[in-house]
């Protein structure tokens, strides 16, 4: 057991160190170099000073040294400055970001995490029946609907047509710091970005306990008198909800590809949305940075999943 | 009984066939992709609009006779555009999803037959690019080559191989032990002679499932794209920048036939293909005719 998460530990770090490699050399294969990036062509600088200039950062260097350099840099904590906006720290600026990505990820998940699995052991009690048939219509339409688009439809619908919820935004610009209006300007998009990881939580629900409901362990409960509604909750979900722990692990990659559309729809001040802003304003080094930050995010993630996996179900053994 | 018998048996392409034609979701994918595909094919013949048409009298009318989807803000008919981006998307997915495939098949055969270091270091490659969401690597890829077709193109490409490579791979790795390439190998047989006469067409249903589904995520990713200004660039019309008008209040507000039509043009593409995608996975699977 200890050795295999370390066996995971160790792939999750080659993992990370691969990521910078990729996106170091990503990073390299943008047009120009950082002097010209950052050199305002309004004063221009001879060729010499640029070639001096160049010199006195290492630009010249092959580029494995400079990978070490600028590795040892980013293990501090320090990713370069920002082309575009006051040349401020990339990490200020992706750390201030970070916190409403997660609020609204988090909320998300968590409302994705209870309609799905209800509606997947609803699905999988009722089968075949007219609430089983709609709600796998439904989690198919969730599925198949881009982000951008549903996040649209919704805006559309509940902000434009119903004028229930503010059209976008996290706080309503002027007011002072309340808890409601960061509800109200909060649960749209989430609810939004929960469809998809919802829909795809329920067919995996569904599946797993229908498979359960056939185990043997099951007739037995039923047999010995069991009331039908422990039978689901006790002998069958804690069973069917092991697999299902691994999607929720793998929605997060989903949720991100979501969370980036989302925000920009509803100009939601997260990574998404510094992540959109810096590659329509081609800012290379908040790109690199938020890119790193959040497949780093991702590797975490999957490792603490498959760990978390392997801890609640025994009979997994890890390779 | 007997009468049966002296038939010779459909092989497993044609019993493939039969599965995907009593598969009632896939025939309807097929019913709904089959009509959308002549529209957008077609309809330079007979629609009375050009996509970049632009008719001053008509800016923002609604749906009416003459523009059936009506037009946008600068008078273009919606329909054509609706149409135009359908080519644009057909363009898109075609391309990537053949580019992909070649880029998958080659590096999962590549790793299949290269020996143990080479095989770990590209599956570890694979893993590493299915870890990173999709769209953070599309994102970093459009900032790096800019917008337009070739591009876009270039950047799903890029990105929707390594799934396959992996299909591949894993087949391979089973066929290689095989008695009939052993056979091929020990008649002096070349990497290229065996991939192509005995890796390809053992892969053909990975190959066929994977380019529909590719179909569908490459329209959904150039939608992306496109909505987010990274993918097709106006004036050209793409679904994905349609829909980005509506990022407008004005346009999500008062001209909703502005993105509603394009945003239903393409969810039925979408499904439809997802549906074929679904008949030709059952299709393809022996397992399923004992069900």
């Amino acid at each position: 057991m200890l050795r295999s998460c370390l066996k995971r530990l160790a792939i999750g770090i080659g993992m990370l160190i691969a990521l910078s490699m990729l996106v170091f050399v990503l990073l390299r294969l943008t047009p120009g170099d950082p002097i010209d990036a950052y050199i305002d062509p309004s004063t221009p600088l001879s060729p010499a000073a640029m070639a001096d200039l160049r010199d006195r950062l290492g630009l010249d260097q092959p580029l494995p040294v400079q990978y070490i350099g600028w590795l040892q840099q980013a293990l501090h904590g320090n990713f370069g400055y920002s082309i575009k906006r006051l040349d401020q720290p990339v990490l200020t600026l992706v750390l201030s970001r970070i916190g409403p990505t997660l609020l609204l990820m988090g909320s998300a998940l968590i409302m994705a995490i209870v309609a799905g699995i209800a509606a997947g052991v609803i699905g999988a009690v009722r089968r075949n029946s007219v609430t089983d048939v709609s709600l796998s219509v439904l989690a198919l339409a969730g599925i198949s609907s881009p982000a951008f688009l549903s996040a649209l439809l919704g805006l559309y619908i509940f902000a434009v047509r119903l004028g229930w919820l503010p059209s976008g935004g996290m706080l309503t610009p002027g007011e002072d710091f309340s808890l409601g209006d960061l509800l109200r300007h909060l649960i749209l998009p989430s609810a939004l970005l929960a469809v998809a990881q919802a829909a795809l939580i329920m067919r995996y629900m569904r599946a797993s306990l229908l498979e359960v409901l056939n185990q043997d362990y099951v007739r037995t409960a039923r047999a010995k008198g069991v009331v039908e509604f422990w039978v689901i909750v006790k002998h069958a979900l804690r069973n069917a909800l092991l697999p299902v722990v691994t999607v929720i692990g793998s929605t997060i990659g989903l949720a991100i590809g979501g969370a980036i559309f989302i925000e920009s729809v509803f100009n939601w001040p997260g990574m998404g949305l510094l992540l959109v802003d810096a590659v329509t304003t081609r800012d290379y080094p908040v790109i690199m940075g938020a890119a790193l930050v959040i497949g780093a995010c991702v590797i975490v993630v999957n490792l603490l999943t498959d760990i978390a996996y392997a801890v609640v179900d025994p009979r997994i053994k890890m390779g | 009984m007997l009468a049966r018998t002296e038939r010779p048996s459909p092989g497993p392409l044609a019993r493939a066939f039969d599965r995907f034609r009593l598969n009632g979701a896939a025939l309807f994918g097929v019913c709904l992709a089959a009509p959308m595909l002549v529209f957008i094919l077609s309809y330079p013949l007979w629609w009375r609009f050009q996509p970049n048409d632009i008719d001053l009298l008509a800016m923002n009318s609604a749906p009416n006779a003459t523009h059936w989807f009506g037009t946008d803000g600068v008078g273009r008919d919606v329909f054509a555009r609706v149409l135009e981006g359908g080519r644009i998307s057909l363009m898109v997915a075609a391309g990537s999803t053949l580019i992909s495939a070649l880029i998958g098949f080659l590096f999962g055969s590549i790793s299949a037959f290269a020996g143990r270091w080479a095989d770990a270091l590209s599956m570890r490659f694979v893993d590493l690019v299915m870890t990173l969401p999709p769209v953070i690597f599309l994102l970093v890829l459009a900032s790096i080559t800019g917008t337009g077709i070739l591009p876009t193109i270039t950047v799903i490409s890029l990105l929707s191989w390594p799934l396959l490579a992996r299909m591949v791979r894993s087949r391979l790795l089973e066929l290689r032990e095989r008695d009939f390439v052993t056979a091929a190998r020990g008649m002096g047989a070349g990497l290229p002679h065996l991939l192509l006469r005995h890796g390809m067409p053992n892969c053909i249903d990975i190959l066929v499932v994977y380019a529909t589904t590719q179909v569908a995520n490459a329209i959904l990713l150039e939608a992306g794209l496109s909505f987010l200004g990274l993918g097709i660039a106006p004036p050209a019309a793409s679904w994905g920048n349609m829909l980005n008008a509506a990022r407008s209040t004005a346009v999500l507000e008062q001209y909703p036939w502005q993105w509603l039509f394009p945003g239903a043009a393409l969810i039925l593409a979408v499904l439809a293909i997802n549906f074929i995608g679904d008949g030709l996975r059952d299709a393809f699977d022996p397992r399923a005719e004992l069900h």
